[in-house]
Order: structure tokens, then C-alpha cells, then sequence
């Protein structure tokens, strides 16, 4: 049994926030996995949060992970709203129907 | 009292101009009027204070004053100003008087009266000058009303074009004006008359370089000056505005060829007179311009049809009597003439102005037998035409046979030319006077004129009063002739071995009498051409086809203008238009860079894909250099 350490949990947090970011980057689907891919990215920093809460042993980090939570929470709320209404006038939640602002 | 007289009329035109409301229909054609006969009426005493001797300047403000020039506006009254004063203010009032009735229909009334209150203000401004500066504003005056007046039917093509001719032909004569005047600074130091004209005399034999030749300043200055005024006077080469200029209202006609505008040049050379006295080609210049022009155009009013483009030509002739009176230095006598001219050259334009109002028909080959239905008209017209052929009593004779006479007796080469030349213009100025008179109104024709009535009153008295002013003036402006009387004081300088008016008492009798006789075989031909045989003026006009053809067409000078002139100006301008201005100013100029902006932002914008994607991509990448640049900074790399 090896020994977790901060490196193992900095690790996974930078893999995780990576996934995020080509979850956005890459997906031509649609815009719930936008929605989803944020989520892991504030997970990513939420984890960071917590690693460095233990190793330095301050609880302050654990505290700031809990407002993420919050956050994370209420954006997702209000990102669903906007996809609902999205969908009422597109038809659609493809993100390639996002395009409006094309210049 | 002479701020008044010449602010009147501005303040005329002002109210008619800009309150017309105010002043209701009636006001604004009777308070600028009624505002000129002021103006008359305080330039007649100020004309009798001038002769009883007395001359001052009145300062009124100070204009410009910068370093050495010193510019006031301010007003100088003079017998020479006097008299202009008083024949300017005369001849205008009696022209508003008449607008009334003639413009009576017309819906531009206030605007007109305005106009001409302008004009007359204009030309007050410019004769009673003190400086060169402000009689440079009055010149400006004339030529911009002139243009205004002009075109006052702007809805005609021709009166548009005929009123920027107007005023191009006189930019021309204003370039040697403003030259000369530059070249009175840089010689006199001062622009102020009183200063310049005392120390003329002293220059006479300073020479100037220009392109390395010495030319003696006073000729320098001369030269320019006359070309100012052979603009505005119409003198030969400049003179083609003027006829084209009868596209104004027949009032207009007469104002700018009886008191203002045209005489403007003559009064120019007679004030200058302290100067021209020190020269010799200028004097000669304009001697022969003035004799020149004289017969030119007299010689092309014969041929002419249109009775007012007659009347034109005749006025630039007349011009050319006081030109060349000045050039043998019988600068009273021009001014004697000029007054004269004003009085006849005014009733024949108001008579041929009744004649329109009452035909609304210029042709003289489509009148005829008029005398019955007009017979106040014809008889102002008689009076006219005697005048200004010369007959004696009738004013035109004194002047003209005062001129005459001074050339003759001039004793140089020039003033014998121009002596002649005077005397054919003589000839022919009888001729087409009584061309006009038998045509219109004796020789019958079978048109019908039932209902051509005579003009209102308001037409008529003017007319009335000119007829006097024409009789008479001659006769009792002797004065201004008579070098036993100081009648000018010190107004007009006339050098001892200059004074031509000396010697036209030592006149042969014959020489005197000749003008008159010459006159009167002029008449008895058009009689005889006219009235005896009409079939003559056919055969006359086949048989000198040659000559005919050359007056008809005036000696062809538009189309030469137009030619030599006005085209290769015209494509300079197209070349510079399409070449210079579109294909390199707005080339690489606004449309180059609006060009060049369009380009930059349709590339731009294929950055702005609308996907959130691509923004957030590049947001990181971005973010991704930056945080990298800084760290190798950071860490020292760069």
C-alpha cells in the first residue's frame, strides 16, 4: 500500500482540470457538457483546495472548497435555465447552433 | 452729415434684406428708397460744401494695425468725392424710384431693393474712400452686388452664367487692383491717399526690379491699377461682361452702367491722378485702350439687335471717351463726361426699360411704330439718344466736345489717334442711336399693338427727371471744365506740361464744331438707311457681308476666349480633376485608407467565429503564453 501523498492528489486534480478543459475545447455535441466540463474544473480546484487544506493543516482551504460547492451549485442553476431557454428559441442545444455572434 | 449719406442706403438694404416681415410689402420697396433720396439729398450739400472749399476726413474707426500699416475706416470728401457723391446717390435714387413700378410683379421685391440698396452703399464706400484698403472693400461691393443683381432671376440659365462671367472677368481686373495696391505699399509705405499722393511725385524716377529690369514704379503701379479698372469699366479684352450682363432686370441695366459699378474705373484713374501725372506709357496705355475701345464698341452696337446689348455697347464706348480723356490728362473732363453719361446712359436704359416693360420684347427688328403708343417713352428716348450723340445743347456734346478737343490738343502722337478714332466713334454713336429710335419707334411695321400702354408713374417721373438731368447737365457742369475757376481745389493733379484743357481754347473752330457735325451726318444716315430706303440695311449688310459678320459676332472675343482661353483652363482642370484628384489624392488619400480598414476588418472579423470554444481556446492559449513569458522572464531567459 503506498503512501498518498500531495503530489498523487495534485496529480489527479491537474488531470481532472484538464479533462475539463478538452471537455470544452473538444466537444461539438452539446452545451450540457459544457456545463459538466466547468463542473470538473471547479472539482479539479476544489480537490487542490483540500489537499493543501491537510498538508499544511489549515482547515481555511476546507472552508473556500465549501464556497466553490455553493458556487458551482448556483452556475450550474442558472447555466440550465439558459439552456432551457436556449432550447425554447433554437430547437437545439448543439453547441455549433451557439454561433450568433459569428462575424 | 457724410456717414450718413453713405450709410443710408446700407441701412436700407439691411431692412428690406433681413426684415422684409417687418417692413410689409410696401416697406420694403419705399424704405430703402425713400432712404437713398436722403442720402441724395445730404450728398447735394455736402457736393456744395465741397465746392465752396472744403475738404476733410471724417475717421470713423480704426481698421486694421499691424506694425507699419495703419488702416482706418474713415471717409474723405473732396470735390472729386463730392461730385461722385452726388451723381451716385442722384442716379440711384431716380433707379429705386423706378424698380417700383417695374418690379412691381415681381415676388423677389425685397430682396432686389436690398440688392440695389447694397450696391449704391458699395459704390458710396468706394468713392468716398480715404485709403486704398477701404476703396478696395467698395470695388469688392460693386462686383459681389453686380453678381448678386446679375442673377437675380437665378432661374434663368443665361443670368446665372452671364453673373459669373460678371464676376470672373472682374477677379481678373482685381488681381492687377490688389497688385497695384501692393505695390503702393512697398513703394509709399502707406496706403493712406493724402500720404501717398504727396510724395508721388517724388518716385517718379524711382525704378523698381522685376525679373531684373528696372521699370519705374509709378509705371509700375499705374499699369496695375489701370488693368483694376478696365475690369470693372469694361475696357477692350475685359469689356465681354458686359453686354452679357443686360440678362439682369432692365433697373440693374442702368444702375451698374449710369452711377455705379462701370464708372467705378474711371474714378479709380482720376483719383490716381497725382500718380498717373508722373507717367508716360501708363498715360498712353490708357489713352489708347480708351480710344480703342471707343470705336470697338461702338462698332459692334450697330449690328446688334437686342436695344438693351445696343445701349451696353454704347456705355463701354462711352467708357472709352473718359479713358482716353484721362489718358491725354483731362481728368476733369472725364469726370465731366462720366456725370453726363450717367444722366442720358440711365434715361436710355429706363426708356428701353419702359419699352420691355411694355412689349416684354428686346428685339429692336420686332418694334416699330411705337411713338403713337408710347409717346413719353419715345420722347425721353429722343433726348437720350440726342445726348449722347452729341448734339448741341444736349449734355452729351459739352463732354464729349471737351474731350475731343483735349485730345486734339494733346499734341502727341496718341492723342491725334485717339483724337480721330473719337471722331469716327462719334459717327457711329449717332448712327446706332437713331438705328434704335427709327426701328422702334417711327418706321411702321405690321405688328399690332393694341393695349401696349404707357408705364406707371413710378417709370415715368424717374424717366422725366433724366430727361432734365440730360438736357442740362452738360450746361451747367461747364464748370468742371472751366480751368479759369479752381473749381477741383486740389482734388485732381494735372502737371503744367499736361494741361491739355489749357490748350482747348486755342482750338480751331472747326475742331469744335466737328463732333457735332459728324453727329448729325451720322443721323441723317440711319435716316437715310432706315426710314428713306429700308431695303439699304439688307444690301448694305450683303454687300460688307465681311464687316457685318466681323460686328455681329463682336469681333468673335467670347469664342476666342472660349477657345484659347476657357478650354485649355477647363481641361487643365478635368486632367488635374481625374488624374490629380481621383486617381492619386482619393486614391491613397479617404479611399485608401477607408480601403485599406475594410480589408483589415473583414480579415479580422473571420477571427470572431462565434463559437464558445474557439474563444475559450484562444482565452487559455493566451493565458498559457503569458503565464510562460513571465516565468522565463521570471527565471531569467530573457
Amino acid at each position: 500500500m503506498i503512501e498518498v501523498t500531495l503530489q498523487h492528489y495534485l496529480v489527479l486534480s491537474s488531470l481532472i482540470f484538464t479533462i475539463g478543459l478538452f471537455g470544452i475545447f473538444l466537444n461539438r455535441k452539446n452545451l450540457i457538457i459544457i456545463l459538466m466540463s466547468l463542473e470538473l474544473i471547479l472539482l479539479s480546484a476544489n480537490i487542490n483546495f483540500v489537499a493543501f487544506s491537510t498538508h499544511f493543516n489549515l482547515i481555511l482551504g476546507q472552508v473556500y472548497s465549501m464556497f466553490i460547492l455553493t458556487v458551482a451549485a448556483a452556475e450550474v442553476a442558472i447555466g440550465l435555465a439558459i439552456l432551457v431557454v436556449f432550447f425554447r428559441s433554437k430547437g437545439s442545444i448543439g453547441v455549433d447552433d451557439a454561433s450568433s455572434m459569428k462575424g | 452729415m457724410l456717414s450718413m449719406a453713405v450709410f443710408l442706403p446700407l441701412i436700407g438694404s439691411i431692412l428690406s434684406g433681413l426684415f422684409p416681415k417687418f417692413l410689409g410689402k410696401k416697406g420694403v420697396v419705399w424704405v430703402p428708397s425713400i432712404l437713398c433720396v436722403f442720402s441724395f439729398i445730404i450728398s447735394t450739400f455736402l457736393f456744395h460744401d465741397a465746392i465752396s472749399g472744403e475738404s476733410y476726413e471724417f475717421h470713423i474707426l480704426n481698421w486694421i494695425q499691424s506694425s507699419s500699416i495703419n488702416i482706418s475706416w474713415s471717409l474723405k470728401l473732396d470735390v472729386l468725392s463730392g461730385i461722385m457723391l452726388f451723381i451716385v446717390s442722384l442716379v440711384s435714387s431716380i433707379i429705386h424710384i423706378y424698380s417700383i413700378g417695374y418690379m412691381s410683379h415681381d415676388p423677389g421685391q425685397a430682396r432686389f431693393f436690398s440688392y440695389l440698396s447694397l450696391f449704391t452703399f458699395s459704390m458710396l464706400i468706394l468713392v468716398s474712400s480715404s485709403n486704398f484698403v477701404q476703396l478696395f472693400l467698395g470695388w469688392e461691393g460693386v462686383g459681389l452686388c453686380s453678381y448678386l443683381l446679375i442673377g437675380f432671376w437665378y432661374k434663368k440659365n443665361e443670368a446665372n452664367n452671364a453673373a459669373i462671367k460678371a464676376f470672373i472677368v472682374n477677379r481678373i481686373g482685381d488681381l492687377g487692383l490688389i497688385l497695384g495696391i501692393c505695390a503702393i505699399y512697398k513703394t509709399f509705405g502707406s496706403l493712406v491717399y493724402s500720404e501717398v499722393f504727396f510724395r508721388a511725385y517724388s518716385f517718379a524716377p524711382v525704378d523698381i526690379l522685376i525679373l531684373g529690369q528696372p521699370i519705374p514704379v509709378l509705371e509700375l503701379i499705374g499699369f496695375m491699377l489701370f488693368i483694376g479698372a478696365m475690369g470693372k469699366s469694361a475696357q477692350l479684352g475685359l469689356h465681354t461682361w458686359l453686354a452679357d450682363a443686360m440678362e439682369g432686370p432692365t433697373p440693374v441695366s442702368a444702375l451698374i452702367h449710369a452711377a455705379t459699378m462701370v464708372t467705378a474705373g474711371v474714378f479709380l484713374v482720376v483719383r490716381c491722378s497725382p500718380i498717373y501725372e508722373y507717367t508716360t506709357y501708363a498715360l498712353g496705355f490708357i489713352t489708347i485702350i480708351g480710344a480703342l475701345t471707343a470705336i470697338f464698341a461702338a462698332s459692334i452696337a450697330i449690328t446688334q439687335n437686342d436695344i438693351k446689348k445696343i445701349i451696353a455697347y454704347s456705355t463701354c464706348s462711352q467708357l472709352g471717351y473718359m479713358f482716353f480723356a484721362c489718358g491725354v490728362s483731362a481728368y476733369s473732363a472725364g469726370i465731366f463726361h462720366l456725370m453726363t453719361h450717367a444722366f442720358f446712359k440711365a434715361l436710355l436704359f429706363l426708356g428701353a426699360g419702359s419699352v420691355i416693360h411694355a412689349l416684354s420684347e428686346q428685339n429692336i427688328k420686332n418694334m416699330g411704330g411705337l411713338s403713337k403708343h408710347l409717346p413719353f417713352t419715345c420722347i425721353a428716348m429722343w433726348i437720350g439718344c440726342l445726348a449722347l450723340a452729341g448734339i448741341p445743347p444736349f449734355a452729351g456734346f459739352f463732354s464729349k466736345d471737351i474731350i475731343l478737343e483735349a485730345a486734339w490738343s494733346s499734341h502727341t502722337l496718341l492723342g491725334s489717334i485717339s483724337f480721330y478714332l473719337g471722331i469716327v466713334t462719334a459717327f457711329l454713336t449717332a448712327f446706332y442711336s437713331w438705328r434704335i429710335i427709327f426701328l422702334v419707334f417711327h418706321v411702321s411695321t405690321k405688328n399690332n399693338y393694341e393695349g401696349v400702354r404707357e408705364s406707371p408713374m413710378t417709370m415715368l417721373v424717374p424717366i422725366g427727371l433724366l430727361s432734365f438731368g440730360a438736357i442740362f447737365s452738360g450746361w451747367l457742369g461747364l464748370d468742371l471744365v472751366d480751368t479759369t475757376k479752381d473749381f477741383w481745389v486740389d482734388s485732381i493733379t494735372v502737371i503744367a506740361r499736361h494741361d491739355t484743357l489749357q490748350y482747348t481754347h486755342h482750338v480751331p473752330l472747326l475742331i469744335k464744331l466737328l463732333p457735332a457735325i459728324i453727329a448729325v451726318s451720322g443721323i441723317a444716315l440711319a435716316w437715310i438707311i432706315y426710314v428713306k430706303f429700308p431695303k439699304l440695311a439688307t444690301i448694305f449688310s450683303i454687300k460688307l457681308r465681311l464687316l457685318y459678320v466681323i460686328s455681329y459676332n463682336k469681333y468673335w472675343f467670347d469664342e476666342i476666349y472660349e477657345k484659347y482661353i476657357c478650354d485649355p483652363i477647363k481641361s487643365l482642370g478635368k486632367f488635374l480633376w481625374e488624374k490629380g484628384d481621383i486617381q492619386i489624392i482619393d486614391k491613397f488619400g479617404p479611399d485608401g485608407i477607408s480601403n485599406f480598414c475594410i480589408n483589415f476588418a473583414s480579415r479580422l472579423r473571420k477571427l470572431q467565429s462565434g463559437y464558445v470554444y474557439h474563444y475559450a481556446f484562444s482565452m487559455f492559449f493566451g493565458l498559457i503564453i503569458f503565464i510562460s513569458w513571465h516565468f522565463l522572464v521570471f527565471l531569467g531567459v530573457y
